[in-house]
C-alpha cells in the first residue's frame, strides 16, 4: 500500500499561502493572549487552591455554590462538569489571594468541611458518624478497633484483623469504584458480616469524595514559572547548537524559527480555547520542540544529500524534490504519532488532557511547519544572499559522518 | 552469513529474556494476579499513580538565627556580669534583624573593657562596630549566618526523616528543594491520612522549661502589658497557656516568662506515653539528658518556691511551683489531651525538635482512587495507541509490518525492563512518554522502510535495497533521536516529579528504539532474505 506515489507538488510555489496560514494562526493566538483570554495559567504557576471532587450523583451546581458561599469563599470558581459529565466531577478553584501563605490548606479544609456539612442532605442526622466516602484507611482501622464489632477486645491480632477489613473497604472503594461507594450494603461479601452491620449502623456515605488537592503558594508558583521559561529557552538553544554542529548555522536558524512558530501557535491554541497551561503542558511543548525538529531534520537531511548529488539544479526545485521524496515518511510518521497522541487525548483522562491537547495540536503544526516554514526559509535565505551579490549556493555542509 | 544471523538472533532473544525478567522479576507463579503482583514489585509507581502527598516546605531559618543570637545575648550578659560591668543593656533592637545585637548603656570608664571583651570572645562570629555614646553593634558574619541556616535546613530534613519513618511511610523522599532557598521537598507515596501526617511533620515540638517572672497570670495580653507598665523587659516574654495549665479547670492565661529557657528542645533524652497515676489521664512522660538534668537539678534546688512553666511550641502547658530539686523528668498533661495526641507528641519529642518552624509552600494530594483511575486510563490509552499503530503498519507494509511490530514490541519490553532494573519511577506523564515512544519509535521503521521502497523503485535488488535503506536512514535516525533526547534531558534537569518521569520513559524508550529499529529490524530482514532466492521480491 502507498499513500503517495511519486508526488510532484510545488511546495515553494505555495509559500505565500503558507505564510498567510501561519500568520493567521499565530496572530490570532497572540491576539487572544494579549487582548482576549490572556495566558491561562494552571494553579502550578498561578498559585492558589484546586480541589477535585467526585460525587455519587450528578452534582447540583447551585447547592455546591450555596455550600461554598456558606464557608465564606466568595471568589471560588466552580467548574462543572469537569471532564465527561458521567464522571460527576467538579473542580473548585480558589484564587491565590484566598490561599493564605501561612496557613496554606485552610481553603481546602473549608471546601471539604462545608461540602460535608452543607451538601449532603442528611448531614444533620449523620453527626458523629464516620464518613465512609472520605475516611482514610488508618481512620477506618482505628474506628473499627474502637467499635470492635467482632469482640476481639485487646487481643494482639485485633489490629491486623481490623486493618485487613479496612483495607478491603478502601480497596473496594478506591481501586474498583473510583472512590465512591454507592451503598454500604454493597460491601456485603467484601467485609465480614459483623463489620458490615457495624458500618451500617455507625457510618454513612456523604456522596462525595475528594480526589485530589493542589495548593500552591505564590512563591513556589513564581519559581516554577521562571523555571519553565528557562527550560523552553534552553531547549530551543540546545537544538540550535546541535543543528549548527550537524549542518550549518542557517539550517539551525531555520529549524529553530519553525519550532518557535510551532510553540507560539500551540500556546496560542491554549489561549484561544481558554485551557490552562500546567507543568505537564510545558513538558509537552518541550517535547514538541524536539519532535518538530525531527521532521525538519528529515527534510534537511534530504536537501543536503540532494545538494551533494546535483549542484546545478535551482535550489527551489531541489527543495521541492526533497520535500516530495520525504513526504510519504513525514505524513506517515506524524500520522502514526498523531494517532497515539489522539488515543491519549481520548482515553488518557482529565489529568493528561492539557498535555495531550498540546501534543495533538503541536504534532499537526510541527509537521506542517517543517514543510511550509523551515524549508522555504532556506530558499528565502539563498535568494537574499543572491540579491546581495554573495555566493548563491546554500552550503551543502560538511559531509555527513555516516 | 547464516551462522552470523543465528548468533544475532540468539543475542536478541537473550536481550528479550533479560528485560522480561527486568519487568516481572522472578514471579512467584504464572497466574494473572501473581504476575501483576511481581510487576508492581518491580516497577515503582509515582505519587500521581499510587496516591500520596507532595509537599514543599519553607524552613523559617531566620528563627534558627534568632535562637542563636538569643543565646549570644545571654552569654554577653553573663560575661559582662562576670567582669563586674553593670548598667549595660544587651538587646536585639530590630525584630526583623535576628542577626543583629546591640550593647548600650555602658559606663564610660568601662568602655575599653567591654570593647576588648567583645573583641576577644565574639569577633570570630560577629562583625563588631562601635557606635556613639558607648554602644556597640554586633552583626553576625554572613558566612556564620549561612552556615547556621544550612545547619538548620539539614537538621530539619533529618528530623522530618525520622518522623516519617515512624509513620511507616514506604519510600519517602525528603530532600532540599533546589528551586527555592531553604525549602524542602517531601514526597510521601501511599499516605492516606493526610491531616495527621501534616501535623506530625509541621509540629516544631520545641519543649522548654522557663522561669515564671510575674506573680500572677493575666487574662489577656493587653492587661499583662498594662500591669508591667506598658513595657516588656528585654529578657522576658509573654506566652499564652492552654486551659488547665495551672490547675484543674483553670482558663487560658498569659504568663510572663524569662526568655532564655532553663532547658530546651535539644535536651530531651526520651519521651513515652503514660498515664497519670492518680487520675488515669493520658500524659507524656519525658526525660532530660544528663547534662541538662544536672543543670535543671541545680537550678530547681536554688529556686525552691518559685514557679516554672513547661512550654511546648510557644504555648504554656503546665505551670507549677518548685517544691524541691527536680532532676531529669517531667510530664505534660491536661488541656484535654487525647491518647492519640500523647502517642504522637511522645514520638515528636523523641525525634527531637525542629530547629525552626516550617511553612507549607505547596501541597499536592492525590487520592488513591484517582491514582487507580489514572493507571487504568493510561493503560487503555497505551493499548489503543499501540494496537492502532501495529495494525496500520501491518496493512501498510504487509510483511515488513510484522517486522516493525516485532521491533515495536521488543522496544516496549526493553523500556519496561529498563524501568524495572533502574528503579526509576513511572508517573502518569511517564505513561504518556511510553505512548509517545510507540509513536516516535515507529518513525525509525517508517524512515527505513520508505527508503527501502525508494531503492526498490530505483530498480535495486531486494538485498541491496535493504542494505541501502538502513545505511541512508541511519544518520537521519540518529539526528532525530538526539534532538528529542536533548528535549527530554532538559525536562529531566528542570522538571519535578511527574514531568521527570516523562523525561525518563521518553529517553529510555528512544534509546531502546535505536537498538530495536536499527539492529533488531535489520536482523529480521536478513533472516528473511537469507531464506529467499537471490532477487526474489520481499513484502514491503
Amino acid at each position: 500500500m502507498e499513500l503517495f506515489h511519486n508526488p510532484r507538488i510545488d511546495w515553494l510555489g505555495k509559500k505565500w499561502y503558507f505564510l498567510g496560514f501561519s500568520l493567521i494562526f499565530s496572530v490570532s493566538g497572540l491576539l487572544s493572549i494579549f487582548f482576549w483570554h490572556g495566558l491561562p495559567l494552571d494553579v502550578d504557576f498561578r498559585g492558589g487552591t484546586v480541589v477535585r471532587v467526585k460525587f455519587a450523583q450528578p452534582p447540583d451546581a447551585d447547592r455546591i455554590r450555596a455550600a461554598i458561599d456558606k464557608a465564606g469563599l466568595r471568589d471560588a470558581r466552580i467548574q462543572q462538569p469537569y471532564g465527561p459529565a458521567v464522571n460527576n466531577e467538579v473542580l473548585v478553584t480558589l484564587s491565590r489571594s484566598a490561599t493564605n501563605e501561612s496557613a496554606i490548606d485552610q481553603g481546602r479544609a473549608a471546601i471539604v468541611g462545608t461540602l460535608s456539612q452543607n451538601y449532603s442532605p442528611s448531614a444533620a442526622q449523620n453527626q458523629g458518624k464516620l464518613d465512609l466516602d472520605n475516611a482514610s484507611g488508618t481512620a477506618l482501622t482505628s474506628w473499627l478497633e474502637q467499635q470492635d464489632p467482632e469482640h476481639l477486645g485487646n487481643s494482639p491480632d485485633a489490629e491486623t484483623r481490623y486493618q485487613d477489613q479496612a483495607n478491603a473497604v478502601t480497596h473496594y472503594r478506591d481501586a474498583d469504584h473510583s472512590g465512591i461507594i454507592d451503598s454500604i450494603g454493597d460491601l456485603r461479601g467484601v467485609v465480614d458480616p459483623a463489620v458490615l452491620t457495624a458500618l451500617q449502623q455507625g457510618a454513612y456515605l456523604s456522596g462525595f469524595s475528594v480526589r485530589s488537592v493542589e495548593i500552591v503558594g505564590a512563591q513556589v508558583g513564581k519559581q516554577l514559572q521562571h523555571q519553565a521559561e528557562l527550560a523552553t529557552l534552553y531547549s530551543l538553544g540546545g537544538m540550535l547548537v546541535y543543528l549548527w554542529f550537524r549542518f550549518e548555522l542557517i539550517y539551525g536558524v531555520a529549524a529553530v524559527v519553525a519550532c518557535f512558530h510551532d510553540t507560539i501557535i500551540t500556546v496560542g491554541a491554549f489561549s484561544l480555547s481558554n485551557q490552562e497551561i500546567s507543568l505537564t503542558v510545558i513538558a509537552a511543548i518541550l517535547t514538541l520542540i524536539g519532535y518538530s525538529m525531527n521532521d525538519t531534520i528529515v527534510v534537511f537531511d534530504r536537501i543536503r544529500e540532494n545538494l551533494r548529488l546535483s549542484r546545478r539544479e535551482p535550489l527551489a526545485d531541489l527543495v521541492n524534490r526533497s520535500i516530495n521524496q520525504t513526504l510519504s515518511r513525514t505524513v506517515l510518521t506524524s500520522g502514526l504519532t498523531f494517532l497515539t497522541v489522539l488515543s491519549l487525548f481520548l482515553f488518557g483522562g482529565e489529568v493528561l488532557r492539557g498535555f495531550s491537547f498540546a501534543l495533538v495540536v503541536g504534532i499537526l503544526i510541527g509537521t506542517y511547519s517543517s514543510i511550509a516554514v523551515a524549508a522555504p526559509m532556506l530558499v528565502a535565505y539563498q535568494d537574499w544572499r543572491a540579491r546581495r551579490g554573495r555566493t548563491a549556493s546554500l552550503p551543502a555542509a560538511k559531509k555527513a559522518r555516516v | 552469513m547464516k551462522t552470523n544471523i543465528q548468533t544475532r538472533l540468539i543475542g536478541i532473544i537473550a536481550v528479550l529474556v533479560i528485560f522480561i525478567v527486568g519487568i516481572f522479576g522472578i514471579p512467584k507463579g504464572v497466574s494473572g494476579t501473581a504476575l501483576k503482583q511481581s510487576l508492581l514489585n518491580r516497577i515503582h509507581l509515582g505519587l500521581d499513580l499510587k496516591g500520596g502527598m507532595h509537599l514543599i516546605l519553607q524552613v523559617k531559618v531566620d528563627e534558627a538565627i534568632s535562637a542563636e543570637t538569643d543565646t549570644d545575648v545571654a552569654s554577653i550578659q553573663s560575661d559582662l556580669q562576670k567582669n563586674g560591668i553593670s548598667g549595660a543593656t544587651v538587646s536585639k533592637p530590630d525584630a526583623n534583624r535576628p542577626d543583629f545585637i546591640q550593647v548600650s548603656g555602658v559606663p564610660t570608664d568601662r568602655s575599653n573593657d567591654v570593647s576588648s571583651l567583645l573583641e576577644s570572645s565574639y569577633s570570630n562570629r560577629f562583625d563588631i562596630a562601635p557606635g556613639v555614646g558607648n554602644t556597640w553593634t554586633l552583626t553576625m558574619k554572613p558566612t556564620v549566618e549561612t552556615e547556621a541556616k544550612q545547619r538548620a535546613l539539614d537538621q530539619t530534613i533529618e528530623v522530618i526523616q525520622t518522623r516519617t519513618n515512624t509513620l511507616g511511610v514506604s519510600e519517602p523522599i525528603i530532600e532540599p528543594y533546589q528551586l527555592g532557598s531553604y525549602q524542602i521537598l517531601v514526597e510521601l507515596p501511599g499516605i492516606d491520612d493526610l491531616g495527621r501526617v501534616k501535623d506530625v511533620i509541621q509540629s516544631t515540638a520545641r519543649l522548654e522549661a522557663h522561669e515564671v517572672l510575674g506573680d500572677q497570670p493575666w487574662p489577656d495580653r493587653q492587661s499583662a502589658l498594662q500591669a508591667l507598665g506598658g513595657y516588656l523587659p528585654p529578657d522576658a516574654e509573654l506566652l499564652l497557656s492552654v486551659p488547665g495549665a495551672a490547675s484543674e479547670g483553670s482558663p487560658a492565661e498569659w504568663y510572663e516568662l524569662r526568655k532564655i529557657p532553663i532547658w530546651g528542645g535539644t535536651d530531651i533524652r526520651d519521651a513515652q506515653p503514660g498515664h497519670n497515676p492518680n487520675t488515669g489521664e493520658p500524659e507524656v512522660d519525658f526525660y532530660l539528658t544528663n547534662a541538662a538534668g544536672d543543670k535543671f537539678g541545680q537550678w530547681t534546688g536554688a529556686n525552691i518556691g518559685k514557679y516554672m512553666a513547661i512550654v511546648l511550641d510557644n504555648r504554656v502547658q503546665e505551670v507549677a511551683v518548685i517544691k524541691g530539686q527536680i532532676h531529669d523528668q517531667g510530664n505534660i498533661s491536661g488541656g484535654g489531651i487525647t491518647e492519640q495526641r500523647v502517642k504522637d507528641l511522645s514520638m515528636l519529642l523523641r525525634t527531637g525538635a525542629l530547629p525552626a518552624s516550617i511553612e507549607f509552600s505547596q501541597e499536592t494530594t492525590v487520592g488513591p482512587s484517582l491514582g487507580a483511575d489514572s493507571i487504568h486510563q493510561g493503560v487503555v490509552a497505551s493499548i489503543v495507541g499501540m494496537l492502532t499503530v501495529m495494525v496500520f503498519m501491518l496493512i501498510y507494509y504487509r510483511g515488513a509490518g510484522i517486522n516493525a511490530d516485532l521491533a515495536l514490541f521488543l522496544n516496549l519490553v526493553i523500556l519496561l525492563g529498563f524501568m524495572g532494573y533502574s528503579g526509576a519511577t513511572l508517573t502518569l506523564p511517564g505513561i504518556a512518554g511510553v505512548i509517545l515512544t510507540i509513536g516516535m519509535g515507529v518513525d525509525s521503521n517508517v524512515l527505513i522502510f520508505e527508503r527501502i521502497r525508494e531503492e526498490l523503485r530505483a530498480g535495486k535488488s531486494p538485498s541491496a535495497s535493504v542494505d541501502q535503506g538502513f545505511a541512508h536512514a541511519w544518520t537521519t535516525i540518529v539526528d532525530t533521536h538526539v534532538t528529542t533526547i536533548v528535549s527530554a534531558a532538559i525536562l529531566f534537569i528542570f522538571g519535578t516529579g511527574p514531568v521527570k518521569g516523562f523525561a525518563v520513559t521518553l529517553t529510555f524508550g528512544l534509546l531502546a528504539n535505536l537498538f530495536t529499529a536499527v539492529f533488531v529490524s535489520r536482523v529480521i530482514f536478513d533472516a528473511h532474505l537469507s531464506r529467499k532466492l537471490h532477487g526474489e521480491p520481499i513484502s514491503i
